[in-house]
Order: structure tokens, then sequence, then C-alpha cells
């Protein structure tokens, strides 16, 4: 008894001890890195940050935009994810944005973000990002900061290697992650070899438009492609896509598919595929996919279901593919800002392989082909690899650059980012992340010209790094100054959902093109009332349309009756403010659906269908002004057989409102 | 005495260009009004022209009208004002005027036609101030926000404190440009006076008044 308690008290010594020395040292790093760093993250208030970071929502189906280097968060961007706080995907106007051949998909699986670019360079016209879940490609019009346009893939599953652009926008890139029959049919799964297939899709972009088109598809072998980069430079034309899983396993492909030493890159002639298509070379197959489209003058999307698409078969057109074998498992696949070096994140490899564009070429040239697989050549890896990186860390998965010469390579598994020099391939500084990170970000990182001040790690997880908040933890990034040799932690800032990639922009670029308002003239959406005397209510049948306005800090009509039990209301809402930063917010007792957040000049409609007769207010849900708790209203709903004829208004004093 | 004889040539050019500076009201505002709150750091404002009130930004006036609906102001209206029908009358008649009085070289004309200026000027400011008085004070009995005693007449000239807001009235470049009309026409007259004063030979009997008149000039 005695001796065990002083064993006890032993060890709680040595625990006080421990944890004493410990909680110094913690209070000693917190001490010395925030004295040092302090002053280059903050941002005092009223003033801006120097960068936009568009940073995807994961499993939010979201964009979120953040600044840097502050880390705040400015904006939730809706994209393939119903948004209730403003109504996307609820309203009538963008609940087609929504639609797929799948119907009405309220939900997707966000990853990565890329920006528009001119000579390969982000120009801050629009964003695009993919889908993984349901394959669909995204535009947003950075103007208005608001999705404009959703473009799904047929023949897809698990659009992951997606939506890269080519230099100078002509296409987004996608994608299959997983093999799927190709077309979808009933088929035992063993039959994989014999039946599955995979896509990659070429999206072409109208330069003035940005309107978006399923210009053309290859079909490749069933492996599973995971990222891509287009060339640049000299190796602008051609488009590098990350395969892996070429052992075409359909189970426990976390070892199945984990057998081989090398994977492929596949190289895509994007410029041949333009020849052939010319040519004719194509097929045309059936196929059912949607493209919806957002119009900010009818303040409302359109989803135009298509069927047709041209398919690239590699066996009938030599030269358009290429496999560059890799080792192993290949994630990320980088275009270094010169155009000639390949960089590949071989997940489970030791080094990270270097191809050289300009070998490729000439293995190409002098047909130095290992092998070919459904009429694609496999070259030579000693014919086309540049260099390795040694002792790159473990897990080596995406790789961005600073235009200074140097590498930033992430490393899932020893959980750290490591610099090399291009060229030499020497690796010259490391740092740990906090933690297993995914991808990075250089703001135009994986462009002709970086803005190489930071880097922000995209980690996956995140434990002891805030107050805890149950099971469920944030996600977070981590700023990083790469202005010097030694790369320098500045700052932790969680992030919505899962940020899988962000890209990231001088704010000069996008600030003074950010719209204020729109146009109340120039709303051309069919149901809206520009002014006060265009207010009404209208009878259709069972459709009651009311046509409101609001504007501080009333509805127009805000007493309406005459509605009936059974009756399908559509408040029509149209914001008159002409004014920056004077939303108006619409929601109505038992609405099935959300809120509708109107912004100035546009028209929403929400849909409300009333079960019980009574009386029911709504009310604007934005403080738009000092008597925004005054901005209500009454809509009266009479039983089913009742004869209340529709009668609306918004009285003064003295008058029948009264 | 030297008013009977011709202007030289040169104080008529004066006079003429004077004249037509008049017409800048047409291309630039008269007045400005500069309203400054905690929730419009970009600014708000309006312009007044000679025929009608433009925001300083593209909407800036619906959005003071707006503003101005919760203390019961009327609805700022250019339409609502008839003098904006006259008053490029009244500018087009004036810079005629001076254009013949500088055509004749007449230096009464000339100077009736400065006269004429500040008589339509002085009766410019007064409707001014009327409409200002009257927006300011005639207000809405139901308007959402009543200050006893409280009247949101804006400033002729300067700064004044109404609630949230404060307001600056200045002038702007289409009277600096009249302003510069009439010292063009006053100048004219001076250096005329000196010509006529020097040709009939008895400028240096007045050696005193002559120098007085340059450095009234400068």
């Amino acid at each position: 008894m005695k001796r065990s308690f002083r064993i006890l008290m032993g060890l709680g010594v040595i625990i006080a001890l421990v944890g004493g020395l410990s909680y110094c040292s913690q209070q000693q790093q917190v001490t010395k890195s925030s004295s040092d760093v302090a002053s280059r993250v903050y941002v005092p208030p009223g003033q801006y940050d120097e960068f936009y970071a568009f940073m995807s929502g994961g499993f939010s189906g979201q964009v979120a935009v953040h600044g840097l280097p502050s880390g705040r968060l400015f904006k939730i961007i809706p994209v393939f994810s119903q948004y209730p706080e403003n109504g996307y995907g609820y309203s009538e106007e963008t609940k087609p944005m929504l639609m797929t051949s799948h119907g009405f998909v309220p939900w997707d699986d966000s990853h990565h973000p890329e920006l528009s670019q001119t000579d390969g360079v982000p120009d801050g016209r629009w964003l695009f990002i993919n889908a993984n879940n349901t394959p669909r490609v995204a535009r947003i019009d950075l103007r208005t900061f608001e999705t404009v346009e959703i473009i799904e893939l047929p023949n897809s599953a698990g659009n992951h290697a997606s939506p890269f652009v080519t230099q100078n926008t002509e296409y987004v890139v996608a994608s299959t992650r997983f093999a799927v029959p190709i077309p979808q049919r009933d088929v035992p799964i063993s039959e994989y070899k014999k039946h599955f297939g995979a896509t990659i899709s070429f999206i072409s972009v109208d330069p003035e438009t940005g309107d978006m088109d399923l210009a053309f598809q290859i079909r490749v072998p069933g492996y599973d492609y995971d990222l891509a980069h287009a060339g640049k430079g000299p190796s602008h034309g051609w488009v590098f896509f990350t395969s892996y899983n070429t052992e075409q396993a359909y189970s426990l492909l976390e070892i199945n598919a984990s057998r081989k030493d090398k994977d492929f890159i596949a190289a895509v002639n994007w410029k041949k595929a333009e020849e052939y298509l010319k040519q004719g070379k194509y097929v045309e197959e059936e196929v059912v996919y949607y493209n919806n489209e957002y119009d900010d003058k009818t303040h409302t999307a359109t989803a135009h279901k298509r069927t047709k698409v041209k398919v690239l078969y590699p066996k009938d057109c030599p030269g358009l593919i290429y496999y560059l074998p890799t080792p192993k498992s290949p994630h990320g696949v980088d275009v270094d800002p010169s155009g000639e070096y390949i960089v590949a994140g071989g997940k489970l490899a030791t080094v990270i392989p270097v191809h050289s564009f300009s070998k490729m070429l000439k293995a190409i040239e002098n047909q130095e082909f290992e092998g070919e697989v459904d009429g694609i050549p496999v070259l030579k890896y000693e014919a086309i690899i540049a260099g390795e990186v040694e002792n790159p860390g473990l897990g080596p998965l995406h790789t961005e650059f600073d235009g200074k010469g140097y590498a930033y390579t992430t490393a899932f598994i020893s959980s750290e980012i490591v610099k090399w020099k291009l060229g030499t391939w020497e690796v010259v500084d490391r740092i740990p992340v906090y933690y297993s990170v995914g991808h990075l970000c250089i703001p135009g990182g994986d462009s002709r010209k970086p803005w190489g001040k930071y880097v922000i790690a995209l980690n996956k997880i995140t434990k002891d790094r805030y107050l805890p908040t149950g099971p469920e933890l944030c996600h977070a990034a981590q700023l990083i100054d790469i202005s010097g040799d030694k790369m320098k932690l500045l700052l932790d800032f969680p992030t919505l959902g899962e940020p899988h990639y962000a890209q990231a922009i001088p704010a000069e670029i996008l600030m003074k093109r950010s719209a204020k308002i729109f146009k109340l003239e120039e709303n051309q959406h069919p149901y809206a009332a520009k002014s006060e005397k265009e207010a009404r209510v209208e009878r259709q049948g069972n459709e009651v349309h009311i046509y409101m306005t609001a504007i501080r800090s009333h509805f127009t009509p805000d007493n309406i009756e005459g509605v009936k039990v059974g009756d399908k209301v559509y408040f029509h809402v149209t914001n008159l403010e002409q004014d920056w930063d004077i939303p108006h917010g619409f929601a109505i007792i038992g609405a099935n659906n959300a809120e509708i957040l109107v912004m100035p000049g546009q028209t929403k409609t929400l849909v409300w269908e009333p079960k019980k007769p009574g009386v029911y207010p709504f009310y604007c849900t934005d403080f738009c002004s000092a008597l925004h708790q005054e901005m209500q209203g009454y809509i009266r709903v009479s039983p089913r057989n009742a004869s209340v004829k529709i009668s609306y208004g918004t009285y003064k004093e003295g008058e029948s409102g009264q | 005495m030297a008013g009977q004889q011709k202007m030289g040539i040169g104080s008529r050019i004066l006079v003429a260009v004077g004249a037509l500076l008049y017409l800048g009201v047409f291309i630039l505002p008269i007045w400005k009004i500069s309203l400054d709150a905690p929730q419009y750091p970009e600014g708000l404002g309006m312009y007044i022209w000679v025929n009608h009130i433009t925001g300083e930004k593209p909407n800036d006036l619906e959005n003071i009208n707006t503003l101005n609906h919760y203390i019961g102001m009327d609805k700022i209206d250019p339409h609502a004002i008839p003098e904006f029908d006259i008053m490029p009358w009244i500018v087009v008649a004036l810079v005629v005027l001076g254009l013949i009085a500088a055509i004749v070289g007449n230096r009464k004309l000339v100077a009736t036609w400065i006269g004429l200026t500040l008589v339509a000027a002085i009766l410019g400011i007064y409707d001014f101030w009327k409409w200002e008085y009257d927006y300011g004070h005639n207000l809405n009995p139901n308007a959402p926000i009543k200050i006893p005693g409280m009247s949101y007449q804006p400033p002729l000239l300067g700064t004044k404190q109404l609630l949230n807001i404060t307001a600056t009235s200045l002038p702007y470049w289409g009277t600096y440009l009249i302003i510069a009309g009439i010292l063009l026409g006053v100048l004219a007259l001076l250096i005329d006076r000196k010509r006529a004063a020097a040709t009939a030979g008895i400028s240096r009997n007045f050696p005193t008044q002559r120098s007085a008149a340059t450095a009234k000039v400068a």
C-alpha cells in the first residue's frame, strides 16, 4: 500500500515536471512566433488584404473567399450545394442550376478551384471548380462572385482531375476518377476489365462570354485519373493527367491498386485532337447531360438538356495521347512556369520524378516506347525523365512554384512542405505543417508568373490546433512566408468544409471590377416589378403571383388577401435599391424551402404553399436600415372554398391599411 | 468720356471670351452638395446644373431621396423645378448680350452685361436658398423620424450637420467659369479705361489711380 503510494507520488512528480516543461516550451514557442509574425499577417481595421484566396469548400460543395495574409473569410459562394442563407438552389431562379441527368442534385463535393488564364497568367475573369460526386464543372463570374454556369459531364464518374485550364482558357479539362461501364449498363463488377472505361473531357470556354461547351471526349483505359495540368509556353497545346490503379482493381484498392511500381501520366495533345475533330475522326455518341446557365439580366438560370458528345478513340488518332510511366500512384502533375518540367507527386514513391517536356518530344520522335495500351504508346521512363528529387518527404502529393526557380511539394505522410530547386533537384528547406497537408497554393503558383510571396498549406487534420469542438473538428489552412530562403509559418486559419485546393490572385486585379449593384433598368426578369407602381398580385388558377418590391423599409404590397389553402404562392421580390450593400431578405412563416436574399436591382422568387387558413407574417431578414424591424407584412389565407377576392396594397396612415 | 469711344480690340476679345465662358454651365455643374455619413464611406452627393440635378455617382440622387423619406422630405425631382426651364435661356441671353457688347465695343453695354449677370446670379442664389428652405422645412408630418424643432435645410455655402449627415454645399466649376467671365469683363473695362486714358494723353495726370487699378486686377 505504502509502496504503491510512493510510486504514484513519483509518477505524479514526473508527470507534473514533464507537463510543466512542455507547457513552458509551448508558451515560449507561442511568444516567439507571435512576436515575429503578428505584424506580417495583421491587416489593420479598414484596410485590405493583399490577395484574394479562393478555397474549395470540399464536402460543403461551395467556394470560400478568404483574404491573405489575414486569413479572414469574406464570402461563401454557393456552387454545387443548396445554400439556405441566400436561397441558392431553393429560389425558383436558381433551382435549374442544380439540374443533372440524375434529376435535381442538392449537394456535391467541390475540390479544385481554378482561375481563368490569359497567356498562362490568372486574369481574374472567372473561377472554375469541379464537382467530384456527380461530375460537373462550374464557372463563377468574378465580377458578381456568383455561379453563372454548371456543365455536367457524361460518361464520367468522380470528376476529380478537373477543372484545369489551358494557357488562354481555350479549354477546361476533366477526367474520371472512377472507371465505369461506358455507356452505363448492368454488368458484373468482376468484369471490370471488359466493360469499364474512362474518359478525358475537354470543355471549350468562349473567350468573350465564358460560355462552356463540351467540345469532345477521349475514351481512355479504365484507370483512375487523378489530377491534371495544362502545358504552358513550349508545352502549350498539351495537357497532362495522372492516373493510378493501372492494375484495374475493383475491390480493396488500397492494396490491389498499389502493386505496380509505376502508373501513368497521360500526355494529351489537344491541338492534335482539334485536327482529328476537323477531319471528322470522332464518333458522335448519344448521352444525356445538362448545361445550366444563369443570366444576370434575367437573374434566372435555365437548365439545358444535351444529348450528344464527340468521342475520339486513341487507336484511331495516332499521336493524340502518350503514357509517361511514373512512380507510384501519382496524385499531382504540375508544370513549372517555364513549361519544360512536369512534376509528379507519386504518393507512394520515395522520390519526386520530374519529366522533361523536350525529352518527351524527342522520345516520341525516336519512338522510344516500352509498350502500348489500347493504341496509346507508353514512353520509356529513362528517355523522358529530367531528374528525381531525393528524400522529398513521405507521400509527396502536389507541387507549386514560386517563379524564382524553386518548387514546393507537400508531403502528406511526413506532414511537411519541402522546398527544392528546379534543375539541381536538391531539397533546400522543409517545414512541418499541422497536420497532413494535401494540396498547397502559391498565388499564381501553377501559372507562368507566380506571385511567390506565400504558400498556403491545405491540411486534412487539425487535432489540437484549435479549441476542441466535439468529435467534428474544423479543417484548416496555414500561411507560410516564402519570400526568404527559409520558409516561415505565419498563421493558422480554419476553412469551410475540406479545403482540397485553393487559388489566390492579387486583390488589385479583382477588387476594381467587383460589381456593387445590379442595374434595375437592366433587370429583365419576367416577374420583376421595377417600381412600386408595378407591384401587383395576379391569380392564374391556383397559382398566385405576387410582384413585390422591397425598398427601405417596406414591401409593396405588404397586405395581401384572397389567397386560399391549396394555392401555390410565388413571391417575386424585386429589390428596388440601387445603393451599395443594401440587400433585402424575404422570409415567410412555414416556408418549406429557405429565405431569399435579394441584391439591389435583383428579382428572386420564393414559393410558399399555405396549408391552413390564417393570417401569416413575412419580413425582411437582412438588417437593412434603422426601420428594418418595421419591414414586414401580412398575407391572409382563406379556406379553399372561400369567396375572398384578391386584394393588396401598402397603405399609408389614414388609408385602409390602418 | 472714354465710354463714348469704341473699346480696343484686346478688351473686346476679353469680353467675348468672358461671355463664352458662361457656356461652361452647359457642360459643368454650377453647385455641389456633398453628404457625408458613417454608412457612406464612398461618399454621396449631387450636382446642380443650370437645367437639372444629377447624382455625384450613378444612383446617388435616388439614394439621397431614399434616405430623405425617413425625415419626410419631398423627393428631389428636377422635373418639378420650373426654374430649370428658364435658367438656360437666361444664360444664353447673357452670352448673346456679352457678345453684342464685345462686337459693339460699348463700355456701358459691357457694364450692363456684368450688372445683369450679377443680378441674375443673386436671384439664382436666392431661388436656390428658397428651394433648400422648402425641402428642409416642408416635411411630411407622417415621417418615421421626427425630431421636434429640427429642420433639414442644407447650407447655401459651407457645412452643416443634419442628424448623421454632414452636408457641404459649395459652388462648382460652372459657377467658377461665370465668375471668371465676369472678372474678364471687369478686366476688359479696366484695361480699356487705361488705354483710353493713354490715347487721350492724360494718363500722366493720374498715376495713382492707374497703379490702384493695376493692383486691383492683380
